[in-house]
């Protein structure tokens, strides 16, 4: 077992601060549009285990921007399907020639798997409900579009806290900075100890304790899916957390609103605020290819 | 005892000679030489003071002479996992560690349900190098949910019934299990874990697998079962309980409340749960992953509470070993279990009595009279005249540095790998043979 390869990034929690800020800088010199070729001739394998619309396209579109050659390898209709290991894969990939693997995976953990046994930088796309790292920096970059310096601010992050690998990375990402974060929604899903995740957290049952003069709403899909038998009521959800234009007005009047995707419409946030002119949902979509294409560039030491 | 008979006697009798006696059963703590003949314990006398002749002389100058160890819970995976680990590697391990003897776990393919497999086990052509005491299932297949033919298994050599790894989460069957074993004084163990709160989980519920992303194990789904059963104690007379490796403080609260009602109820410790907490998982390493889980420290703090004021009744190591390709996956895919046998010394003459002062005569009764007692292992766990020749001499302030790729466990799952130790075993006796001896 070694240490992941140099330019890995397998969470924000690991990271240094000047790694970030660094990454941030980057984002904002890349254009997709007129990107130099830095990775030209270079092996991008985008392993995913999980569906993914948004982090998908968006790591493709990165890496085809720099130059690199991508290739997608999926769960299904893989050697994944017949039983092959992750560690297995992950060797099979580099002798393919892979200069480096983005993963996604539904276990938690799964990169740092990968990542302490391949010479290759691996890249963390989101493992189960641990971190989402290229999230937590595009969602940096986005506020940071709209908003001066994180100094100062405070985020409300309202929902499925407990299933969410968006916040886990969000929490250490902006607290590092000092940016006050309240985490809001039902035990179920935002159990006590999600206070204790980084400094200068707390967590309400209140959605208008949540928002009120916050700068930053960030709302979370309820993760149904992962419940585990657990049974909630969506309609007692729905009337308690639901982000609604009503509500949304007790939070600053330059609030921004950000939601990770896929949305759901009619449960944690009206279509009125989806569409509203407080929402950057798409821009933060927009963003994620920038700042993927500065974590690929520096996965493979072009962060020049 | 069926093991002995396996035993080519190349020696007739043995002295021990110069070394510290801690027989805790036998109320003795002084500098004594042991006389083993034939298997048995021919005389115990103050130094040179011994009568008889010796065939061979085993110098114990600066070592303790302890009653020899039994572990009352490990997994040597046969039959049917061999590629894990074998009744020969495994006890083979076990006299490394100072162990005399080891109760068998019956969670194998095929599980431990008949006499014939328990017959199996004490079979010499096993190869085993020290005696091996099966627990046989206590419900068919350890389903759950009809109870075995415990007399039969009894009779075959079974020193307890459990359904280890499957819990019995059904009140009638687990109090038809105690009455039973009850009429048989028959010990029940029981891993406590409600599995219908621990789905998918792969470690201790806490800030740790909340920041890992992990599913976590409540202290309740164990102490809710071990209220339950220490209930169940009280009510059926006679009845035995065994709490196998016992990890939260809530548990350890029912425990003593059996106890306190003189209810038959005992429990085990393991090295790990005395040594480890919840966050040394690090980043998802899964030689810090097993069941029950590594938990908080205040957890921690209770086990250490209550090893040291006797309501632990043994250490047990839990050995449960996992071939590479079953821990190097995915933390949450990964096998649970870690080996133990041969650091379960040093980490109790580490942990225990260099951190926290519990005196060694403590120590050499959690893995000797305490044990024995739990499963009424008799001639053991004592060095009295005329019990088994069965000893463990070790070292308590040797320093050493315990290295997995050496170990004699056909597998290396060990969170343990590179730790200096204090406290080495020096060699392991059985029914008067020397097993293992340090180099």
């Amino acid at each position: 077992m070694n240490k992941p390869a140099r330019g890995s990034l397998l969470g924000i929690e690991h990271l240094e601060d000047k790694e970030i800020l660094g990454l941030l800088k980057l984002a904002r010199r890349m254009n997709p549009q007129k990107a130099r070729p830095l990775l030209r001739n270079k092996r991008v394998v985008l392993l995913f285990y999980e569906a993914s619309t948004r982090t998908r396209s968006s790591f493709e579109i990165a890496a085809k921007s720099l130059g690199a050659i991508t290739t997608l390898v999926q769960s299904s209709g893989s050697s994944i399907e017949k039983g092959e290991s992750l560690l297995d894969t992950g060797y099979t990939l580099r002798a393919v020639g892979a200069d480096v693997i983005v993963i996604r995976h539904p276990a938690a953990g799964a990169p740092h798997l990968m990542a302490k046994h391949l010479d290759i930088p691996v890249i963390n796309a989101g493992d189960g409900m641990h971190e989402h790292p290229s999230q937590a920096l595009l969602d940096a970059f986005t506020i940071l579009k709209h908003k001066k310096s994180f100094k100062g601010l405070q985020v409300a992050i309202i929902g499925d806290i407990f299933h969410s690998r968006v916040t886990r990375s969000n929490c250490h990402l902006l607290t590092r900075f000092g940016v006050k974060i309240t985490l809001c929604g039902p035990p179920e899903f935002v159990p006590e100890v999600s206070a204790m995740l980084a400094p200068g957290l707390r967590v309400t049952r209140h959605i208008e304790d949540a928002l009120r003069g916050t700068d930053v709403i960030m709302l979370l899909r309820l993760q149904t899916e992962r419940l585990a038998g657990q049974k909630i009521s969506l309609q007692d959800y729905i009337a308690r957390y639901q982000m609604t234009g009503a509500r949304l007005k007790l939070a600053k009047r330059d609030a921004i609103v950000m939601h990770p995707g896929p949305i759901i419409r009619g449960l944690e946030l009206t279509a009125e605020v989806a569409d509203g002119p407080q929402s950057v949902i798409l821009d933060e979509v927009h963003n994620g290819v920038p700042t993927r294409m500065a974590i690929l560039a520096r996965a493979l030491g072009k962060a020049k | 005892m069926l093991n002995a008979k396996n035993q080519k006697r190349e020696t007739a009798s043995l002295l021990i000679k110069g070394g510290y006696l801690i027989d805790p059963a036998g109320k003795i703590n002084a500098a004594m030489d042991v006389l083993l003949r034939d298997g048995r314990v021919a005389e115990i006398a103050l130094p040179n003071k011994v009568r008889g002749g010796a065939d061979e002389k085993f110098d114990a100058r600066g070592l303790i002479v302890a009653p020899g160890f039994i572990d009352l819970h490990v997994h040597l995976r046969e039959p049917g996992q061999s590629y894990k680990e074998t009744i020969a590697t495994g006890t083979a391990a076990a006299a490394a560690g100072g162990f005399t003897s080891v109760c068998t776990m019956p969670n194998t393919l095929p599980v431990v349900d008949t006499e014939e497999w328990v017959a199996w086990l004490r079979d010499p052509e096993r190869g085993a190098m020290v005696n091996v005491f099966p627990i046989a299932a206590a419900t068919r297949s350890s389903r759950g949910a009809t109870l075995t033919d415990f007399a039969a298994l009894q009779r075959a050599g079974a020193v307890a019934v459990t359904d280890d790894g499957k819990p019995i989460l059904d009140d009638e069957i687990m109090r038809a299990a105690m009455q039973l074993g009850a009429e048989l004084n028959l010990p029940v163990v029981q891993h406590a874990e409600d599995t219908r709160l621990t789905e998918g989980c792969s470690m201790h519920e806490g800030r740790t697998s909340f920041r890992l992303g992990l599913r976590g194990m409540s202290d309740a789904a164990e102490a809710n079962i071990v209220d339950r059963d220490v209930s169940l104690a009280q009510q059926i007379r006679e009845s035995r309980l065994h709490v196998a490796h016992l990890s939260t403080a809530d548990a350890l609260k029912a425990v003593r409340r059996g106890k306190r009602a003189k209810a038959r109820v005992t429990c085990e410790v393991t090295p790990h749960h005395f040594t480890l907490l919840d966050e040394n998982v690090g980043e998802y390493d899964t030689n810090f992953k097993m069941n029950p889980p590594l938990r908080s420290a205040a957890d921690r703090e209770a086990i250490l509470v209550a090893l040291a004021d006797g309501t632990v009744d043994a250490i047990a190591t839990d050995h449960a070993p996992h071939a590479t390709h079953e821990k190097e996956v995915e933390f949450e895919r990964a096998a649970f279990g870690i080996t133990g046998l041969e650091t379960a010394l040093a980490l109790a003459i580490t942990t225990l009595h260099r951190d926290h002062k519990i005196p060694l005569t403590r120590i050499v009764e959690l893995f000797s009279a305490g044990p024995a007692r739990v499963f009424d292992l008799r001639g053991r766990g004592s060095l009295a005249k005329g019990n088994f020749a069965d000893v463990t001499i070790f070292d308590p302030k040797k320093r050493w540095t315990f290295e997995a790729a050496k170990s004699r466990s056909l597998s290396h799952n060990t969170p343990f790998d590179g730790w200096q130790f204090v406290g080495k075993v020096m060699a392991t006796i059985v029914g008067g043979k020397i097993v293992y001896r340090a180099e």
